[in-house]
């Protein structure tokens, strides 16, 4: 399963790079990408983990960049 | 202008109040009040104040950091930078360095302030580029308009398309006529005539008159959509350049880190030296450590060069094929359809003696009716539309007569059709005579000796070239001719040839020369077309060299030893087709880029660089924009490595302020996004 979120005050490209690659390593993550130029957050990863895959990345996110929202 | 996000005024106005009183606190005279040492706590005191209304957030947050184990960030350096110049005030031999402190974190403030507002703008102007995006579709329900979503328009669905709106989704016009500004989609300012009958392509803006549109893609296959994905995506396929830098930021702050450690701790307890001052140079160093100049300006360029690039109608599809396509160094067109305008039109048919020219077309146009191949639909264009005047002026006597009547080709005679790749077709074909011509020009069939009844019996019709005749052992006159020519036989008997010529385009003698102006060593034509023919559009365009008759895998080949001479050199090799037939030779290429692609998923998807509009000199254009971009990167990556790599020269023998490290830091910063935002511009 393959999303894309809006991001909201992601406001640091080095940060974004250090999210998605806490992302990545997730269980049953296939792909992520953060994109600091479109404030896009895509998540590709397999169906039944994907729900607890977007839970942890919310985590990872709020631990590296708390000012920023991922609108889901 | 950009208006200011809610976030961005709060931080303005929370920098202002900060420096207002920074400004009244420097002003008061502490020592006139207060004996020492306590004027000198009072002032201790009151610069806090402006320090944490400034900088509370980054405390915050570098805090954050630490529980979290994110300790290399900016916010903790800055904190860590700071209250070390505050602290400094517990050493009465130092200068006191309150004000210092307070102001480099407003200053700071001020920078990532114009840094936010920066980036914030150039992401804006980028999306601002790209909005090609249509907000609704006008869908006809029962006679009346209603606006929904263009997600929700179904195929089949039909649309209305008032003057002045974007054209939300492909289809064909089925009422009414206007003009189509493509400029969003190709870059072309000449507007479009369309009228019904006609493709339409989302993206583009309807300009005068009010278009009735049957929808042939859902929205998310449509042109624009396709687009604007691509577009999105190339910022994923990351530039060689860009994975170094990110690579590079991952040691380079720990490396600075660490120096800064030793700088502050080793010099004092080695030597002696006063801590104040060797604590202050790794405060600096510290400051400078933060490598996000490089990590936002970087990408930020390729993003703009491809934002440039694709409202010049030059899709690219990812900062690694910008990358390539500035190295440009041989570039390898195919000939039909790149360089040629590839709608072949019959020019002449040469019959053998006793045949009728008019048998040769409805032969040959019922054996290629199911190619795509543009010559094979010459052939058919030919036998359905009649042949241009000048053209049947060769063929002489009664056939005259009969080219001029349109007929139609009728797809139930055509049996097994065989194509074979880089020859022609071999097709079973029940007896054509049986064709009744559309405008009932019954005469037509006068003097042709077939008239048998029509029926089951299949006749053997093989068109094609030279090779193809020979290797089933027919007889044929060879014609001399710089046009393309495909020999027909029926049942193994040469019926006569078939002339088919393909004009040059336009620009294509102005875009090879372009390419050698910007430093395209070697261009090279492949076609598979006849060596003779190729040879002469080669020279008349000014192609370094050419090679014809060539089979697809042949193609590939050659580009294979084109690549390997390359080897062990900086320079890419890119080849350039219509994308029709030559996916392999795209894909391996360094870079491929397919041409007149606009709506052909095909070319989009096999392409790295996908041209929009058919002109060959979007080519140069391509690789102007590629080494601007490049340009800027490495302008980029020198100013900001080589400011912090002085900075921390100086700091470290002493010669630096706090001052200077931030500028160091987020002023580099701002300079590099605004240089990254030039990479946007092309000038045409």
């Amino acid at each position: 399963m393959r999303k894309t979120y809006k991001l909201e005050d992601l406001c640091c490209a080095n940060c974004a790079a250090k999210i998605q690659d806490g992302i990545a390593k997730i269980d049953g993550v296939q792909k992520a990408s953060v994109n600091f130029l479109t404030q896009k957050f895509t998540l590709v990863a397999e169906d039944d983990k994907f729900e607890a895959a977007l839970q942890e990345s919310l985590r990872i996110f709020k631990k590296i960049e708390p000012d920023c929202t991922v609108i889901l | 202008m950009v208006a200011l996000t809610k976030k961005q005024k709060k931080h303005l106005k929370r920098i202002l109040v900060a420096l207002g009183l920074f400004l009244v606190v420097f002003a008061l005279p502490f020592e006139a009040w207060l004996p020492e040492p306590y004027a000198l706590y009072a002032e201790f005191a009151a610069f806090l104040v402006p320090y944490l209304i400034a900088g509370h957030d980054v405390l915050r947050k570098a805090g954050h950091g630490v529980v979290n184990g994110q300790v290399f960030d900016e916010n903790f350096l800055m904190s860590v930078a700071t209250i070390g110049a505050f602290a400094l005030v517990f050493f009465p031999e130092s200068d006191p360095h309150m004000a210092e402190g307070a102001a480099v974190m407003i200053f700071y403030q001020v920078g990532e302030w114009f840094q936010g507002y920066a980036v914030g703008k150039s992401r804006q102007s980028i999306a601002d580029m790209m909005d090609i995006a249509p907000e609704y579709a006008n869908l006809l329900v029962e006679g009346e308009l209603e606006e929904v979503d263009p997600d929700e328009v179904a195929v089949g669905d039909t649309i209305v398309v008032k003057p002045g709106e974007r054209i939300p989704l492909d289809g064909i016009i089925v009422a009414g006529s206007s003009q189509l500004d493509t400029a969003a989609l190709t870059g072309e300012s000449a507007p479009r005539a369309a009228e019904v009958g006609d493709q339409v392509i989302s993206g583009c803006v309807n300009l005068s008159g009010a278009l009735t549109v049957q929808v042939t893609k859902a929205y998310e296959d449509s042109t624009v959509a396709r687009i604007l994905e691509l577009v999105e995506n190339a910022s994923e396929r990351k530039a060689r350049t860009e994975s170094f830098i990110t690579r590079f930021a991952r040691y380079y702050t720990p490396i600075v880190t660490g120096c800064a450690l030793a700088l502050a701790v080793l010099p004092p307890l080695a030597a002696g030296l006063p801590w104040s001052d060797w604590v202050q140079r790794g405060l600096i160093f510290l400051v400078v450590s933060c490598p996000c100049a490089l990590v936002i300006s970087v990408p930020l360029s390729f993003f703009g060069g491809i934002g440039g690039a694709s409202r010049k109608g030059i899709l690219v599809k990812g900062g690694n094929y910008l990358e390539a396509l500035a190295k440009a160094d041989t570039v390898v067109f195919d000939k039909t359809g790149t360089l040629t305008t590839g709608s072949f039109a019959v020019t002449a048919v040469l019959p053998q003696s006793g045949v009728n020219p008019a048998e040769i077309l409805a032969w040959a146009a019922h054996a290629e009716s199911l190619s795509t191949h543009p010559v094979a639909q010459s052939v058919v264009r030919a036998f359905t539309d009649g042949v241009e005047e000048a053209a049947s002026a060769v063929a002489a006597g009664p056939a005259e007569r009969t080219f001029a009547v349109g007929k139609r080709i009728r797809s139930e005679l055509v049996g097994d059709v065989q194509e074979i790749s880089g020859q022609g077709v071999i097709a079973q074909v029940s007896d054509v005579f049986g064709i009744q011509p559309a405008d009932a020009g019954a005469d037509v069939l006068d003097g042709m000796q077939t008239s048998e009844a029509c029926g089951d019996t299949f006749h053997e019709i093989m068109v094609g070239n030279g090779k193809l005749l020979a290797a089933h052992n027919v007889v044929y006159d060879e014609v001399e001719s710089t046009g393309t020519v495909l020999y027909a036989a029926k049942d193994g008997v040469y019926l006569g040839a078939v002339v088919i010529s393909d004009a040059v385009k336009p620009d294509a003698q102005a875009a090879i020369a372009a390419l050698h102006e910007v430093g395209v060593r070697r261009t090279v034509m492949l076609s598979g077309d006849r060596p003779q023919v190729a040879e002469a559009v080669a020279a008349e365009l000014g192609v370094d060299e050419c090679q014809g008759g060539l089979l697809p895998q042949d193609k590939v080949q050659r580009v294979e030893d084109l690549l390997g001479e390359l080897q062990g050199t900086k320079g890419t090799l890119c080849f350039v087709g219509d994308g029709i037939n030559d996916a392999p030779v795209l894909t391996r290429a360094d870079v491929g880029i397919a041409m007149g692609a606009l709506g052909s998923d095909a070319a989009i998807e096999a392409a790295d660089v996908v041209l929009m509009d058919d002109k060959p000199s979007s080519i140069a254009l391509a690789v102007r924009i590629a080494r601007r971009t490049m340009a800027i990167v490495w302008q980029n990556i020198v100013i900001a490595l080589g400011v912090k790599l002085a900075i921390l020269a100086l700091a470290a023998v002493g010669f630096a302020t706090m001052w200077l490290a931030v500028f160091g830091d987020v002023g580099v910063c701002v300079i590099a996004v605004l240089n990254a935002m030039r990479a946007m511009r092309i000038r045409s």
